[in-house]
């Protein structure tokens, strides 16, 4: 802030204050009355007259009050453009040291925590138990509190992984994120309405769900020709975990499984986006998450 | 009958009228949408999954509907009438009242198109689009020429003090109105506003809060100035405060929005500055009331009979405890409690319902007899239930969002021993479900009161009518 700015900022808060305080000083000054009385200014509008009361003294007292908790707060605090306030205070450093306080104060636990591996904390009540609860913060707005999932967002208690389910898959997944990209009609772009009906028939029918045996036939020819679905779908249709291309045969749907449904997903592409905790969480809390949601779907 | 007696020979009494009425109309329909979208909280199904009935489209027609057509509506009746008769002059001019009429009109109807189609500029309390916004300017406009021309033209040696607030706060919404909206056109309906990022969020706090402080109370202490007197038919009860206390609200009351932003991006010193304006405008604000409810000394007999009186005083205790609440909630460490909780909620009703509302509906009962030609509403009794109505409305809807907000803000706080959250945020949402349903029917209960005050504002005006018949001349 430039000196100037400093200087109007100080100048109008102050002039606006002992502005009040003399318009205080000045009507009290003049008052005719000190006492309640039953004069009245002498004018009538539309009937209306109105008295000459003196300002009430516990509402004047109420006035004074306020002005002078003011100035005193501005001295203490920074309020007057660059002056800081006597007593250092910033929101920055507030929560500086708010952070620093829960860092000495729980920071031993999430260091205790950390240095076992996943697969032990998954067996550890306690853990498994701030697990959850930070899953319950941080997770829970797309997972659900269950971590079932829903559409759109993974169910996280099957054994069906994207990306895959070992720990450190898990870390990185919850440390970095993970950005899915599925292209509209096909790797080229280029499959007809027709054509996209006859693929999703196919794909259903993979996870053994009723279709259209002709659809399906001709359906294939495009997941393996035209469509070049077997791209990241692989040759057998289950999924390539390293570019997350999910499997299309274990009737696990994360955009839903009716025919209309599966066309949408192939007519539109999907772009699913899991966002990155690593910025936000610390890598102990990022520790234990993963450890909960292992615990999930390795249950002993 | 009284010197108030109908006169369109003298006074400009058309356009008072049908702002008047518009009150009523304009008060149904946004109080109806705010029952639908409290409702919708309790019961998402009311959403009926299309994008035009979905919470977020309504809850910006809810707050215009009632700022702009219901508040505003009425503020422009009131300051018509009052203007007139204070000044003892008839309206500036006859045509661009009816420009204001009109124009006025058009603006809540496009609000009411475009707000449910998604078309926002996404600012509080400024959602709509700029050519509405040029619109609104030039209403505006034509409002204060003709409430300052007839001032002008007055006969009156002073000008009253209810037109001092009036005038402030049709100056002030303007300069504020026209500084936030500034933005730059991409289309006829999308605009981005010229501020950047945390100026953005100052400017729009400096309208928001102000559309608090100088439409919902300067406008309002205006009418309360002339019908609290009148009403009661007393002296205001010092002049002298009514000075003091005006030049302090409309001095302070502009550096009051920064305490929206407390704990953000905007530097400390506005915030700290946003603060402590706050807490000292604690007593310009509590002068108004005194102001009113002194007025009453020696007339408090009145209330045990006369149900307008008793919405004027309870507006004005509800105005004295939402303006000591605000500067409360203003102070940081109450503010990290209540701020994004129901509290806001509740505080903002308490200011709207049993305030603005509450005085404009006390104004108006007064007013519309007066209006035409008649002593007095076609039923007292129904004023009677209508003050009930509206008081327990009022109290469930504020009591309800306390109780809420304060758990809300002690479930986002609460830390277990090894330093994770305790609640998850969809916990304090079931925790706050009763809260919804009771204010839900808080809001049904006071939008059933404006049903109540419809029909004895329709019996009354048919009751005009008939009289008017009876004056006939006989013609054998």
């Amino acid at each position: 802030m430039s000196t100037f700015w400093s200087m109007w900022i100080s100048v109008i808060a102050l002039g606006s204050i002992f502005g009040l305080c003399w318009l205080l000083h000045a009507t009290r000054k003049s008052q005719t009355n000190t006492t309640e009385t039953t004069e009245t200014t002498g004018h009538s509008y539309d009937g209306i007259q109105e008295y000459d009361n003196p300002l009430p003294r516990w509402w004047l007292y109420l006035f004074w009050g306020t002005i002078v908790f003011a100035l005193i707060y501005l001295v203490l605090y920074p309020g007057l453009g660059k002056f800081q306030g006597l007593l250092g205070w910033s929101s920055a450093n507030q929560y500086e040291r708010e952070v620093e306080v829960a860092n000495s104060t729980y920071g031993p636990l999430y260091a205790e925590l950390a240095a076992k591996p996943i697969e032990e904390l998954a067996t550890d009540p306690k853990a498994i138990k701030m697990g959850q609860r930070l899953f319950a913060t941080e997770c829970s707005v797309c997972h659900g509190s269950a971590a079932t999932g829903s559409l759109g967002f993974p169910d996280l208690t099957d054994d069906d992984w994207l990306y895959g389910g070992d720990p450190d898959t898990l870390k990185t997944t919850i440390t970095v994120g993970r950005r899915a990209m599925m292209p509209a009609r096909g790797m080229m772009g280029n499959l007809t309405d027709a054509e996209i009906t006859q693929v999703a028939a196919f794909t259903r029918s993979l996870s053994g769900l009723s279709v259209d045996p002709a659809a399906a036939e001709a359906g294939k020819e495009i997941f393996y020709g035209k469509g070049s679905c077997t791209t990241c779908h692989g040759q057998d249709a289950k999924g390539i975990q390293a570019m997350g291309a999910p499997n299309l045969t274990d009737n696990v749907w994360l955009y839903g499984n009716s025919q209309q449904q599966v066309e949408f997903t192939i007519r539109n592409g999907r772009s699913g986006e899991m966002p990155a905790f690593g910025e936000t969480l610390s890598p102990e809390k990022i520790h234990l998450l993963a450890a909960y949601v292992y615990s999930l779907s390795n249950k002993q | 009958m009284s010197n108030s007696v109908i006169n369109n020979a003298t006074y400009n009494y058309k356009v008072v009228r049908q702002f008047a009425i518009m009150t009523v109309v304009w008060g149904i329909v946004g109080m109806a949408v705010g029952v639908l979208i409290a409702a919708q909280l309790a019961w998402p199904q009311l959403n009926f999954d299309t994008p035009w009935f979905s919470f977020g489209r309504l809850r910006p027609l809810h707050t215009n509907a009632v700022i702009f057509a219901f508040g505003t509506s009425a503020l422009i009746a009131t300051s018509f009438y009052v203007v007139q008769r204070t000044c003892q002059a008839r309206l500036f001019s006859d045509a661009l009242a009816s420009f204001v009429f009109w124009g006025w009109q058009a603006v809540i109807v496009l609000a009411i198109i475009t707000l449910p189609m998604g078309l926002t500029s996404t600012k509080e309390y400024a959602e709509l689009e700029w050519p509405i916004d040029i619109l609104v300017v030039v209403v505006w406009v034509a409002y204060a020429t003709v409430f300052f021309g007839t001032i002008v033209k007055r006969k009156t040696s002073h000008i009253y003090v209810a037109n001092w607030f009036y005038g402030a706060f049709i100056i002030m919404i303007a300069i504020l109105y026209v500084v936030n909206n500034l933005a730059i056109p991409v289309s006829l309906t999308k605009s981005y506003s010229i501020f950047p990022g945390a100026i953005d969020a100052m400017v729009q706090w400096w309208w928001g809060h102000n559309a608090v402080g100088f439409l919902l109370t300067t406008g309002f202490l205006g009418m309360m100035y002339y019908f609290v007197p009148k009403q009661a038919e007393r002296p205001v009860y010092s002049y002298r405060l009514s000075i003091v206390h005006f030049w302090a609200l409309i001095t302070i009351y502009v550096w009051a929005g920064a305490h929206h932003l407390h704990y953000s991006a905007l530097p400390d010193w506005a915030q700290t500055a946003g603060m402590v304006m706050s807490l000292i405008l604690l007593a310009p604000s509590w002068g108004g009331m005194i102001n009113g409810m002194m007025t009453l000394s020696g007339a408090w007999h009145k209330l045990r009979t006369d149900p307008i009186l008793r919405f004027l005083v309870v507006a004005l205790s509800f105005y004295g405890m939402s303006t000591f609440e605000g500067p409360m909630m203003s102070i940081k460490t109450v503010n990290a409690l209540s701020h994004n909780t129901d509290w806001t909620i509740g505080h903002v009703h308490a200011g709207a319902l049993g305030w603005v509302a509450m005085i404009s509906i006390g104004s108006l009962y007064h007013l519309i007899p007066r209006l035409f030609g008649l002593k007095e509403m076609y039923s007292t009794s129904l004023i009677n239930a209508h003050f009930w109505m509206s008081t327990i409305g009022t109290v469930l809807y504020i009591a309800s969002m306390w109780v809420n907000g304060i758990t809300q803000g002690l479930m986002w706080r609460a830390v277990n021993d090894d330093g994770t959250l305790t609640y998850s945020f969809a916990e304090s949402i079931t925790a706050s479900y009763p809260g919804y349903v009771v204010r839900a029917i808080g809001g049904a209960i006071f939008l059933l009161g404006m049903l109540v005050m419809a029909y004895n504002v329709w019996m009354t005006v048919r009751q005009r009518e008939a009289e008017a018949v009876d004056n006939l001349p006989q013609t054998a």
